[in-house]
């Protein structure tokens, strides 16, 4: 053979190479297209649900931009199975008369007496759900897991599906907890920080690229809770919503201009005097995964504003937190039954303590004051 | 501006078609048609700066009626929401209301007041359209709308029974969801045309199932509510089940959730009439037994749906949408 033909056949066999690169490149494109496609149909809300698909293309399409997540279907209705037996509500009668059960904007409150737990469970029972629930302990706060953990297992969606994240920067430290059937936990390490309130703020970080690359299709709710705490009573199926906000325990009989907001303009959780609906504890919220998507990642970002202006918010993101449940409300309220002080604390209107603040040294655990 | 667009529309052709409909529908073929719903991914924004009195959790608004459900569905009473607030946050969303009333024979009659007090109450600011079934289309009376209202009348065959004629409702709602409001409404409200608005109904009613609660009905066991209480109806309710009486004059909520609600209702019918059987209270019967086993997600008080203007009870401290009275005797084909 000539050298001539030589070269040709080699550039021809180059060429062909190149060819079949860029074929395959653009075939697994139009497959990551269509996929998102059929999801993006899918979304409008059909009556099917989709088995959650963890492919390459949605780390491919995360990188590009929030729209093209798979969020996993919540299109379900409130159905209830024939034959159930409950007590009659009245119109007339409302279940609580010394608290408020509906918000301005027509969210249902949730305090003792304004729901029926068996109905509840048998409708949401037929919806296969799966929570996620988040909890972060790093330095000395890895002490309060075990009781946490334990006590959800008696308490806290009992006989759902939940599924736990525990983000700790010592994964050695986690205890073996017993867990029912369908509760899993999941352990992510994370860098040690050293002021406790960059621990607090960078949970909205984290909180965002997890939903992003790993539950968006895998769970209908999400739940983001301090670890700091114990579960004492039944919190179920009547915390589920769209987004979720937990009134705080000590800021509930207040009026609004005592809240502890965020009152600097500088701030991008500034609320001014005047405005402002309950005040929001930083230490439970939740909701759909793609409105609590939307709330930590707004968070984050309005945190890094304030960061590179120099200003750290008074509650940190609790403050941040506030300021989105203002600008865009809660779809259902938890009572402060479901945060409380402490359980040995009382109030006329907490008739029964869910989850609350266990007794700590702030000094001795908190890694700076 | 009026708009009217008149459709020649029954149940089993559709004279106009539309791409995905050239297929003849019958009554006996049920073709699983798969409308794509209008994207409902609206969260509840506020807009920064509002002002409105702060709410307080201590003290319920009204404290002589519940304002939520067993399964935490909110009741609507006056009272009981903030309309600025939420006129706010549903401003945001450039919603569509569709709206389906039925004026058969001499119904016509109400078609004036209806069309004329809703252009002062209902939706007020939002864009409404009301889709009118009729069998004389040519009696229908030009109605002054407000910007973003219109109207289509469609044409439909007349019947001998009143009693069928409410109950023919549900078909056809559930055909003009599949063919026309899919992709092109976010809610719909199906109301009765012998009604007329006296106060605001507005976005606090939207909801993905909405329910108003019967005006007779709501002060009373329910082992008393008007069910269909014969085991061979498909609307069948025992004694000892039920949640609340609800009116068949008045229902609504997201396109999808009408549909599936619409689609049950006209199946079950269907049951009962090849068993020689039609409930108690017709359809209002059937969307009874639907939604027990489907909850609404949102309830109106009666003030949505009242007994007649003059007529009063201490908790209704609007009347909003109310019966007109009537001659039934005159007004129905038969008794």
């Amino acid at each position: 053979m000539t050298l001539l033909r030589q070269n040709f056949i080699i550039i021809l066999v180059f060429f062909g190479m190149v060819l079949s690169g860029l074929i395959y490149l653009n075939h697994n494109q139009c497959r990551c297209n269509q996929k998102m496609k059929e999801q993006g149909i899918i979304n409008g809300g059909t009556d099917e649900t989709i088995h959650p698909r963890k492919s390459r293309c949605n780390q491919q399409i995360t990188e590009q931009g929030i729209t093209n997540l798979e969020w996993k279907q919540n299109t379900f209705g409130l159905r209830s199975s024939p034959g159930l037996l409950y007590n009659q509500q009245s119109a007339l009668v409302g279940s609580r008369t010394d608290v408020a059960s509906v918000t301005s904007w027509s969210a249902p409150i949730i305090w003792e007496g304004t729901f029926d737990s068996t109905l509840i469970d048998s409708i949401y029972k037929q919806q296969n759900l799966t929570i996620a629930t988040t909890a972060f302990a790093l330095g000395k706060y890895v002490r309060f897991v075990k009781d946490f953990l334990e006590s959800a297992e008696q308490h806290y969606f009992v006989g759902f599906r939940v599924h736990y994240y525990l983000f700790t920067d010592q994964p050695e430290l986690v205890p073996e907890v017993k867990m029912g059937e369908n509760r899993s936990l999941t352990v992510l390490k994370v860098q040690s920080l050293k002021r406790w309130q960059d621990i607090s703020m960078s949970r909205m970080e984290k909180l965002e690229k997890l939903i992003e690359s790993e539950l968006a299709s895998e769970a209908n709710y999400i739940f983001c809770l301090d670890i700091d705490t114990k579960f004492y009573g039944r919190w179920g199926v009547e915390s589920l919503g769209r987004l979720v906000g937990v009134i705080h325990p000590w800021l509930y009989d207040t009026s609004r201009d005592k809240f502890t907001y965020e009152r600097s303009p500088k701030s991008q959780a500034y609320i001014p005097a005047g405005e402002g609906d309950y005040y929001y504890a930083g230490g439970a919220f939740g909701g759909s995964l793609e409105d609590v998507y939307h709330l930590t990642k707004t968070c984050r970002e309005q945190m890094s504003i304030d960061a590179a202006n120099s200003i750290e918010a008074v509650w940190q993101e609790e403050s941040h937190l506030n300021k989105y449940f203002l600008l865009n409300k809660p779809s259902k309220l938890l009572s402060p039954e479901y945060m409380w002080r402490d359980i040995n604390a009382s109030a006329a209107q907490i008739k029964i303590v869910r989850f609350t603040n266990v007794p700590k040294n702030y000094a001795e655990i908190r890694p700076n004051p | 501006m009026m708009c009217i667009h008149i459709h020649h529309y029954s149940t089993h052709t559709h004279n106009h078609a539309t791409p995905r409909n050239q297929i003849q529908i019958s009554k006996s073929l049920t073709v699983n048609i798969r409308p794509k719903w209008k994207q409902k991914t609206f969260g509840l924004r506020s807009l920064p700066g509002l002002l409105y009195n702060q709410p307080s959790l201590l003290v319920g608004s009204r404290t002589d009626v519940a304002s939520v459900t067993p399964w935490s569905a909110p009741i609507i009473w006056e009272g009981t929401f903030d309309p600025i607030l939420i006129d706010s946050i549903y401003k945001q969303h450039n919603l569509t209301i569709a709206t389906t009333v039925f004026a058969l024979g001499k119904y016509t009659r109400f078609v004036k007041d209806f069309l004329e007090s809703a252009e002062q109450h209902y939706f007020v600011g939002f864009r409404v359209h009301y889709y009118l079934f009729t069998d004389q289309p040519e009696s229908i009376p030009e109605v002054k709308m407000g910007e973003n209202h219109n109207l289509t009348v469609l044409k439909v065959q007349s019947l001998n029974r009143w009693q069928d004629i409410s109950m023919s409702r549900m078909e056809k709602l559930e055909k003009l969801i599949e063919n026309e409001l899919a992709n092109k409404a976010d809610y719909i409200f199906c109301l009765d045309i012998d009604t007329k608005f006296y106060g605001r109904w507005g976005v606090e009613s939207l909801g993905r199932l909405v329910g108003v609660i019967h005006p007779w009905l709501f002060d009373v066991p329910r082992d008393r509510f008007t069910y269909e209480r014969r085991p061979e109806s498909q609307a069948y309710i025992p004694a000892g089940e039920g949640d609340f009486y609800y009116a068949g004059a008045a229902f609504g909520g997201s396109l999808e959730d009408v549909h599936q609600l619409t689609k049950t209702c006209r199946e079950k019918l269907l049951i009962d009439a090849a068993n020689s059987i039609e409930a108690v209270w017709q359809e209002e019967s059937h969307l009874n037994k639907y939604f027990l086993l489907n909850k609404p997600s949102k309830l109106l008080s009666p003030e949505y749906m009242w007994r007649g203007i003059n007529e009063k009870a201490a908790q209704i401290k609007v009347v909003r949408f109310s019966n007109v009275a009537k001659n039934y005797a005159e007004v129905r084909p038969n008794p």
